[in-house]
C-alpha cells in the first residue's frame, strides 16, 4: 500500500522522544552533569570551543551533553546558537609574549630564556589503561597527588620573561617578518563575508581555526609526506592565560573583559629563498582555544603549506591548494552536505530511472541489431 | 555574552523538552529567527539578485539551527522576507508532509507564528525542495528554492575563481561542449535534473535540482522566484515574467520527460509522477509527486 514519506510529522515527534531517552540512557545510572563535563571531558570542551568559535565552557559542555558525545553535533549547536549573540566589536589583539604560561615547549632549541615547561601533557604517558579509574569510587583518592601547595610553588618557579621563541629568530633576522597589514584597524570575519578567493591571512586563519581537527591533521601530515612539503620544525607550543582587552566606544581607553585560554603554536620553516627574498626561515602559525595541540600544530603546517603560492613555490598537494583547502575545512558545511544525502531525492532519482531505462532500451536494441547482423554474417 | 543571553539559550532547551505550545513567535528569539541586521544584509543581496537576474550574488550567509544540505540557504531567504501576515507554504519532493518539509514549517511557526497552509494558491511564500508546484503561482507569491550548489559549471571547472570569471565573460562553451558531447554519446543530452538554464539572456543558472520537467514552469512565471545556497553563500533571482530558456540546440531541443501512465490516485496525465515500489516482485505504482495538487484533483474528480 502506499504509505511512502507521508505523515511526517507524527514520525519526527517520536523520533525526536526517542534521541531524548537514548540521551539519557539508563536511569538507574545517575545523570551526567554539564559541570562533570566541563571539569573532566575538558579536551572535548576545548575542541567544541574551537571549532565552534565560541569561547564559553558551560555552553559547550552543555552541547556536549545534548549532542551525546558526537562533538562535531555539538559544534553545530554552539555555531547555530553563536549566530543569535550580538556583536560588540573587536578587542585590541591579544598578546601571547605575555601569556599566563602553563606549558611551553621548543623543538628547535634545547633550552630557552624562560625555559621549557612540560606542564599538563600526554606525551611522554605510556598509553597503558590505568584499570584503576575504571573504579566508578576512590579514584580520587589514588589520584596523583600535587595539591594546591605544590602547584603555587610551581608558579613561583616559572619566569616572567617568557619570549616567544620565533620572536628571538627575528631579531637576526632569520625568519620572515610578520607585520600587521596598514589597515588593520579592521579585521575580516568570514562568518560575516563570504570568502573571495585569494583571501588574505587573517580569512585563512580564521577558516583554519574554525576548520576541522581531523581534516587539518590529514592535511599538515601529507605535507610532512611530500604533498608540499615545508621542512617544519616546532618553534614553540604554548599553552596559557591571556588577557583579552576590549576598547568601549564611549570609554575611549582599553578595559579588560576577561581571560582566555589558548594554545599557539609558532611552526618554523626551511625556505631556500627567492628572486626578492633570502634565504631564512618562515613561519606557519596556528592558535585554538583551549588546550588543542594537535590541531594547532596541524593547523600550522597547513598555514605554512598555503603560503606556498605567494612564496613562489610550486603548488603540487592538496594542502597548498588555497580553495580545496578553505572550501573543505569546515567540518559544518562537511558534515551537512555529506549528511543531506538521507534527504529524500525521490524526483531526481525518478527522473535519472527514466533516462537510465531509455538508455538500458537503446543499448539492448543496438547489441540486438548487432547479433542480427553476426547472424547474417556467420550465414554468409 | 551576556549572562542573559545564556540564561535565554538555556530557557528555551527547556521549553524544547517540555514541547508546550506557545501562542505568538517564540520570544527568546527575534521574529523569523535571524537579527534584523542580518535580515537587511540578505535583502540586499535579493535586492542584487532580482536587478541582475541569474547572478549569483554572494552573501555572508549565517549559521542555522539545521544542516546545510537541509536547506539553510532557502529558510535564509525566507526568514529574511517573512512578515506577520504572510501565509507560508513549505514542500520538499513535491509534498507538504516529507519530513524536513515539516520541520522547515515547525521552525517558522515556531519563529514567526504566521499562518501556514497546504494549499498552493493561498500561500503568499512558497519555500521548495526539488519541485516546482503543478499549479500555477500568480504575482502576488514568492517561490523561494533551496539550493544546495548554485554554480552550474562546477562539474565542468571546481574552481570558484575560474567559474565566477567565466560568467563575467559569458565564456559558456565548455556548458555546450558538455551538452554537444551527451548528443554524440548517448543520442539525447544526458542531464534530467539541475538541467541548465540561460536566464534574461546572459547568465546561465541551475535551477537546482528541480527535474527538467519544471524547467518550462520557471520561463515568464508571474510569482518572483528566488534561491538561497547557504553553504556556498550565493543568492540569485529570477524577477517575474523573466525569460528562462532551457539550453538545447536546433536539431535536438529541450524536452521534458513523459510517463506513459497517468498517477493513480487522481487520475492527472500531466503531472510528475514518484514512482513508488509497492512490493518485492516488481510491482510499482506512479503516483503525483506534488501533493497538495494532487489532493486537489482527487477531490474536484469526486
Amino acid at each position: 500500500m502506499y504509505v511512502a514519506v507521508k505523515g511526517g510529522e507524527a514520525a519526527i515527534n517520536e523520533a525526536h522522544k526517542l534521541l531524548a531517552e537514548e540521551r539519557r540512557g539508563d536511569k538507574a545510572v545517575p545523570e551526567l552533569s554539564t559541570t562533570q563535563i566541563d571539569e573532566q571531558l575538558s579536551l572535548a570542551v576545548d575542541r567544541v570551543m574551537t571549532e565552534g568559535s565560541l569561547f564559553d565552557r558551560k555552553l559547550a559542555a552543555l552541547a556536549i551533553k545534548q549532542a551525546r558525545g558526537d562533538l562535531i553535533e555539538a559544534i553545530f549547536l554552539i555555531r547555530a546558537y553563536r549566530t543569535t549573540l550580538p556583536r560588540f566589536g573587536s578587542s585590541i589583539p591579544v598578546d601571547t609574549a605575555e601569556m599566563g604560561i602553563r606549558r611551553r615547549i621548543s623543538a628547535t632549541f634545547k633550552d630557552i630564556p624562560g625555559g621549557q615547561i612540560l606542564g599538563p601533557t600526554f606525551d611522554y604517558t605510556h598509553r597503558l589503561l590505568d584499570f584503576k579509574l575504571a573504579a566508578e569510587e576512590g579514584s580520587d583518592s589514588e589520584a596523583p597527588h600535587v595539591g594546591n601547595a605544590d602547584l603555587s610553588a610551581t608558579d613561583a618557579l616559572l619566569d616572567d620573561a617568557m619570549p616567544r621563541v620565533v620572536d628571538l629568530l627575528g631579531h637576526e633576522g632569520l625568519i620572515e617578518e610578520e607585520r600587521p597589514a596598514e589597515d588593520d584597524a579592521e579585521v575580516g570575519d568570514l562568518t560575516r563575508e563570504p570568502m573571495s578567493f585569494p583571501v588574505d591571512r587573517d580569512i585563512r586563519l580564521q577558516n583554519l581555526a574554525r576548520g576541522d581537527e581531523g581534516f587539518l591533521l590529514a592535511l599538515g601530515y601529507s605535507t610532512q609526506r611530500g604533498y608540499g612539503r615545508s621542512h617544519p620544525f616546532a618553534g614553540e607550543i604554548r599553552l596559557g592565560e591571556v588577557a583579552v582587552e576590549f576598547i568601549p566606544e564611549d570609554l575611549g581607553f582599553p578595559i579588560e573583559i576577561g581571560e582566555l585560554t589558548l594554545t599557539e603554536c609558532q611552526m618554523v620553516n626551511q625556505f631556500k629563498g627567492s628572486a626578492e627574498a633570502p634565504p631564512q626561515f618562515t613561519r606557519g602559525y596556528g592558535l585554538s582555544f583551549g588546550h588543542c595541540e594537535r590541531k594547532v600544530i596541524a593547523m600550522a603546517l597547513v598555514d605554512r603549506a598555503l603560503k606556498g603560492r605567494a612564496l613562489g613555490e610550486a603548488v603540487e598537494g592538496p594542502a597548498q591548494d588555497e580553495e580545496f583547502v578553505m572550501e573543505h575545512s569546515d567540518n559544518i558545511q562537511a558534515t551537512g552536505f555529506v549528511e543531506h544525502l538521507k534527504l529524500p531525492h525521490y524526483v531526481d532519482f525518478q527522473s535519472e530511472l527514466e533516462l537510465v531505462r531509455k538508455m538500458r532500451r537503446k543499448a539492448t536494441d543496438m547489441s540486438a541489431e548487432s547479433a542480427d547482423d553476426e547472424i547474417v554474417e556467420a550465414a554468409e | 555574552m551576556t549572562q542573559a543571553a545564556q540564561n535565554a539559550g538555556m530557557q528555551v532547551d527547556q521549553s524544547d523538552v517540555t514541547g508546550e505550545a506557545k501562542a505568538g513567535p517564540d520570544p527568546h528569539y527575534n521574529f523569523a529567527y535571524l537579527d534584523e541586521q542580518t535580515k537587511r544584509m540578505i535583502r540586499r543581496a535579493i535586492l542584487k539578485g532580482v536587478a541582475i537576474p541569474g547572478y549569483q550574488v554572494p552573501f555572508a550567509s549565517r549559521e542555522m539551527p539545521m544542516p546545510y544540505g537541509w536547506g539553510t540557504g532557502g529558510v535564509q531567504v525566507t526568514a529574511s522576507i517573512i512578515g506577520p501576515d504572510d501565509v507560508l507554504k513549505v514542500i520538499d519532493q513535491g509534498a507538504d508532509d516529507t519530513t524536513n518539509a515539516v520541520s522547515i514549517r515547525q521552525f517558522f511557526v515556531r519563529t514567526t507564528d504566521v499562518e501556514t497552509t497546504t494549499h498552493t494558491e493561498e500561500a503568499s511564500i512558497i519555500q521548495t525542495r526539488h519541485r516546482i508546484p503543478e499549479q500555477n503561482l500568480s504575482e502576488d507569491q514568492i517561490l523561494v528554492y533551496q539550493v544546495p550548489i548554485p554554480e552550474p559549471l562546477r562539474f565542468l571547472e571546481p574552481r570558484e575563481s575560474e567559474t565566477r570569471k567565466m560568467h563575467a565573460l559569458g565564456e559558456y562553451g565548455l556548458m555546450h561542449v558538455k551538452l554537444y558531447e551527451d548528443i554524440a554519446t548517448h543520442g539525447h543530452i544526458a542531464t534530467t535534473y539541475a538541467y541548465p538554464v540561460k536566464v534574461n539572456g546572459h547568465y546561465i543558472m541551475d535551477p537546482s535540482p528541480t527535474p527538467k520537467f519544471d524547467n518550462p514552469k520557471m520561463h515568464r512565471m508571474p510569482a518572483l522566484q528566488l534561491f538561497g545556497a547557504g553553504r556556498e553563500k550565493r543568492i540569485y533571482a529570477i524577477p517575474p515574467h523573466t525569460a528562462v530558456y532551457s539550453l538545447d540546440f536546433e536539431d535536438h531541443p529541450f524536452e521534458v520527460q513523459q510517463w506513459e501512465q497517468s498517477c493513480e490516485i487522481c487520475g492527472a496525465g500531466d503531472t510528475f509522477l514518484d514512482e513508488v515500489v509497492t512490493d518485492d516482485q516488481g510491482g510499482r505504482m506512479f503516483v503525483c509527486s506534488d501533493s497538495d495538487h494532487c489532493n486537489r484533483h482527487q477531490e474536484a474528480a469526486e
